[in-house]
Order: C-alpha cells, then structure tokens, then sequence
C-alpha cells in the first residue's frame, strides 16, 4: 500500500484522532492526537491489510524554532515485512506536560526505544514496564536533546570545557 | 538458613554477578548484571551506555558535511554503512543525485566492509565458545579487506570514506587486479574455514538448539539483519528497498534453515553470516565488472541549506522538513533520520543500530539459559558495544 492508502485507512478507521497528513510526501507521514496513539498503533499493526509488524524506531523532536508551537514531537517509524510498505507516525505533545501512550505491549522492541526517548528528550510513556535512563547515568540532570536544555560547567563531578580544566590545573584549586 | 564456620548464611542459592563491563565476551564495554542459581541464568538485566559520545547532540553543532566523520565512530566494525545511511539522508532530504560510478564505489566498499565485519563476527563467536584458531584466521583475512580500504581511502577503519553527492576519492589504478585476486584466494578460504570450524563436533554442540529465537519473536523484538534472517524471515532491504544499485546486482537472501538444530538457533545465525559473506564475494565482483566511467561526486551546493525539494512536485520543505533512509548494514536494518531548521546544520539528528535492540532480547531470551550458553547467544547476536550507545 503506499501512502495514501495508508493514510486513507487509518483516517477511515479513526476519523477524529488523525491531525494532519503528509499522505503524497516522500516519506509518508500522520500525525496523530496523542490520546489515540495506542490505539491507532495497535491497529496499525493488528488491521490485515495494514500489517504493520516492525516498529523500526522511536525518536524525539524537539520543535522549537521549526513548528509555531515549541512542543515535543514523538516520531514512531513503522514497517511492514508482510506488504513491505512504512510510514511515519508522529504525535505532538506541550514540552511540560509531555506524556505518551506506550506501545511496548504492540512492539517488544519499543521497550528500550521509549528509554532512548525519555532519556534524551523527557518524553513520558505511560504504561511503560521500566522506565528509566538508559544511556545517561541515573543521577543525571535534564534531557540533553531538548533545545534549552544548558550544559553545566561541571557534571558528574568532572568539568565540561576544557577551560575550566586548564583554569584549575593553574590555579591549583578544584 | 545454616551455620557455616560460625557465620549465618541465608538461604538464598541465588547470586548476583556482573558479566561486564570489561569483560572479554562483551565486545566492548557492556555490561549485563545477572541472577544467578548456580550455572542457570535467572535474569538477565543489559545496562548500556558506558560509551554514549552524544553523537545525536554533537551533531546539532555541526555541518551537514562535517559531521561525516563521526559517522564512523558510530560502528566501528562497519563504518562504511554509517557513512553511506548518512549520506543518503542528507541527500534525500536535499535533494541531491549521486552519479553511477560513486553509487558503485559505495557499493564496492560495503560489501567488503560487510565481509570484514562478518569476519570479525565469526571469530569472535569462535572464540567466545573456546576456539581461537579460525579467530586468527578470520582476522589475517580481515587484514587484506583492512589493506585494500586503505588503498581505497587511506584509513583502515574510520573510513570517512562517503561524501554527501558521492565519494571522496576514485579507484586506484591497480586495485580492481588486487582485489580479484584476493577473492580467488578468499573463496577456497572460506571453505577452508567452513571444515575448520563449522561442522566441528564440539562447536555443533555447543550452537545447535542454543538461543533459539522463533520468527516471531524476531520481529517483535526488533531484531534486523542476519540475526533476523537466522530466524527464518525472509528480508533483506537490499533486495526489498532497493537503494544505490543494487535492484541492478543479483544476490540470494540467506534465511536460517535449521540445518543442524532449530531454526534461529546460534548455528543459524553463525551460518547465516559465512553464506552472507559469500554472496558479498559475488557483490564485489558484479559491482567490479559493472562499474561504469565518470564522476564521483555528485553536484553539491557548498552550504547545503534547505530549500528543500520535498514530495512530488519539488514542493519545499522548509524548516521543520525531515527524510528518513534505511539500508541493509552488517547488523542489519539502520535508520537515520534527519530533520532540517533550514539552516546549515542538522536539526536533529537520529541512528537507529541493530545493536540496540539485538542486546534488548537479551533480557527476554537469557532467563533459564545456562551462563556458557549465554555468552554464545551473546556472542552470535554480533552486538557492536558504541553502535548501541551512540
């Protein structure tokens, strides 16, 4: 199925909780509410003619400066080894309230890639069996790929600018 | 409970052990914290992250063409992959066309690449299960695909071989005779190998029925590449997403049988991997008969800015415009996903590895196994340590 199909399948099962589409992109894409990610995720891979078996990636957007509003965008790109086809989903979620349906129960593989994601981006799973960091040290503070997200100049207990390891190294002061 | 030279011990046959994060069967710097009841796994928790760069961050601060470099850091046994995935997400999200004679050059090197990464594969799992010799033998080989890279880009292991509109440099004069000539011998090699290791006793029993991981279970936890084909699924992007040339090049698809065990067992995926490496032998060749005269580096803007030719038309993009790729690396299916601000730099950046969910089954398929077994499922999953942590 290519990408009209597609969208046009989804819209038709789930006519409110489709925003917006890029049906005839080079890359197919819908954008979903965030609400009704779990379950047009299920359908998705459940509906046979949809068949959507191979979750190939979780990832996070941060949209500040490219999007009106500076929300949080989850993008979930899914395939199908059955009709070899792929879309792209995504669902926008405000940046202080960013919280998401999982899919580990859909995609076992999601498991670790909604790590990735709220590790990186603070982008919340609800119904997640084990959501912890999983890249970055338990007592790290903030999501490095938020846009305003600032480097400290010190972090687990090193320095972060070559600097203020030159700085010291002179001074002779830690 | 009981009372041993005076000192209570509780009753609890269970013990924790790290297995990692230095650990000789690791294949870098992982670690995975297990239960143990004696020689039976329990549980089996991976904790990655020892050798997360930042890449994905790093690369916000830079160029769309001088992140390349660091590509290869992403994996090392493969560099070539990284490079020709990202090359291909900036030149689709900017619309650039890449001559013939560079899309065969980067065929040429990922099929060799994929032939010294498989190699290093089946050595190590050789070697993990207690063989050293076809390790030795594996690297000598790997050695020579090392030297003619060299040859080809001056670098033996951090390419930076691909440039955003085609590669950086042309055949050597010589090199096409070099490498023929090396694959003559290769191939009687491999047989070799094949007596040496493959259907040897000890090995057969240490792999057959060992691990077993059915197609479902494949698909569902992500697994990608050889891994996945061990498993009796038929995929392979090169043949079902076909990218550069190679709807032009012929090739079979190798899918585990279960030839000696069950299917999607660690002899499957070890054997998935030596007749992979053999169809790369016909690859090369194609592609070093095939390979047609002309420029290697495509027409490409100094500042690659976006006004972005996106969908049909040539509609523009503009800020917020993104483009995903995903070729057949060594470790299988690998996305780069890449989103544009309009400016010079990547937006955001993304690299989806087979590592990463090839160590994310672990969990799922070490309880219950035996601690030697574990390392042999570990062993053939052929996990990349900084691909995982990027």
């Amino acid at each position: 199925m290519d990408g009209n199909g597609i969208v046009a399948a989804v819209r038709a099962r789930f006519p409110d909780a489709v925003v917006a589409d890029g049906a005839a992109a080079k890359d197919p894409w819908i954008q979903v509410a965030p609400v009704a990610v779990a379950d047009v995720m299920r359908h998705l891979r459940d509906a046979p003619d949809l068949a959507f078996d191979h979750l190939v990636c979780v990832t996070g957007v941060d949209l500040t400066g490219i999007a009106e509003k500076p929300d949080l965008r989850c993008v979930w790109h899914v395939a199908s080894y059955a009709h070899g086809h792929q879309i792209t989903v995504r669902a926008d979620v405000p940046r202080d309230a960013a919280v998401l349906g999982s899919v580990t129960g859909i995609w076992p593989s999601a498991a670790w890639h909604e790590r990735e994601t709220w590790d990186l981006l603070g982008i919340r799973f609800e119904g997640h069996p084990d959501l912890r960091r999983i890249l970055l040290p338990e007592e790290w503070v903030g999501h490095p790929l938020r846009k305003d997200w600032k480097e400290a100049p010190r972090a687990l207990g090193f320095p972060t600018t070559r600097r203020t390891l030159l700085d010291e190294i002179r001074g002779g002061n830690g | 409970m009981s009372e041993e030279h005076g000192q209570v011990i509780e009753d609890a046959g269970e013990m924790v052990l790290n297995m990692g994060p230095h650990h000789p069967s690791t294949h870098g710097v992982i670690r995975l914290v297990l239960e143990l009841d004696g020689e039976v796994v329990r549980t089996v928790t991976p904790d990655i992250g020892y050798l997360h760069r930042g890449i994905e961050k790093i690369a916000e601060g830079m160029t769309w063409q001088g992140f390349m470099p660091y590509t290869d850091r992403i994996d090392y046994l493969g560099a070539m992959f990284m490079n020709h995935a990202y090359a291909m997400a900036v030149e689709r999200l900017h619309g650039i066309e890449v001559p013939p004679r560079a899309e065969y050059l980067r065929v040429l090197a990922d099929e060799l690449n994929r032939i010294a990464s498989h190699l290093i594969c089946l050595g190590s799992v050789t070697m993990d299960l207690g063989a050293y010799t076809p390790f030795l033998n594996a690297v000598r080989e790997r050695e020579v695909i090392n030297d003619i890279i060299e040859t080809l880009c001056g670098a033996r292991l951090t390419y930076n071989y691909m440039r955003v509109g085609g590669v950086s440099f042309d055949l050597p004069p010589g090199l096409r005779e070099r490498i023929l000539t090396w694959l003559d011998g290769f191939e009687v090699f491999l047989d070799e190998f094949d007596r040496l290791i493959t259907y040897n006793e000890i090995f057969l029993h240490r792999c057959k029925d060992v691990g077993v991981i059915t197609a479902g279970e494949a698909i569902g936890w992500g697994l990608v590449g050889p891994n996945l084909r061990a498993s009796g699924v038929d995929s392979d992007l090169r043949r079902d997403l076909p990218y550069s040339v190679y709807k032009d090049l012929s090739f079979d698809v190798v899918v585990g049988r279960g030839s000696v065990g069950t299917v999607g067992d660690v002899f499957d995926r070890f054997w998935c991997r030596i007749e992979e490496i053999k169809q790369s032998c016909g690859l090369v060749r194609q592609v070093l008969a095939g390979m047609p005269l002309g420029p290697i580096l495509g027409k490409v803007p100094k500042k690659l800015k976006a006004e972005i030719p996106l969908g049909p038309g040539g509609a523009k993009g503009g800020p917020g415009a993104d483009a995903h790729v995903r070729i057949e690396s060594a470790r299988g299916d690998t996305l780069v996903y890449a989103v544009s601000d309009g400016s010079e730099k990547p937006y955001r950046l993304r690299f989806r590895t087979g590592s990463f969910t090839a160590l994310s089954i672990m969990a799922h398929k070490g309880a219950g196994m035996m601690v030697a077994d574990l390392v042999a499922l570990f062993a053939s999953l052929d996990v990349i340590a900084p691909e995982t942590d990027r």
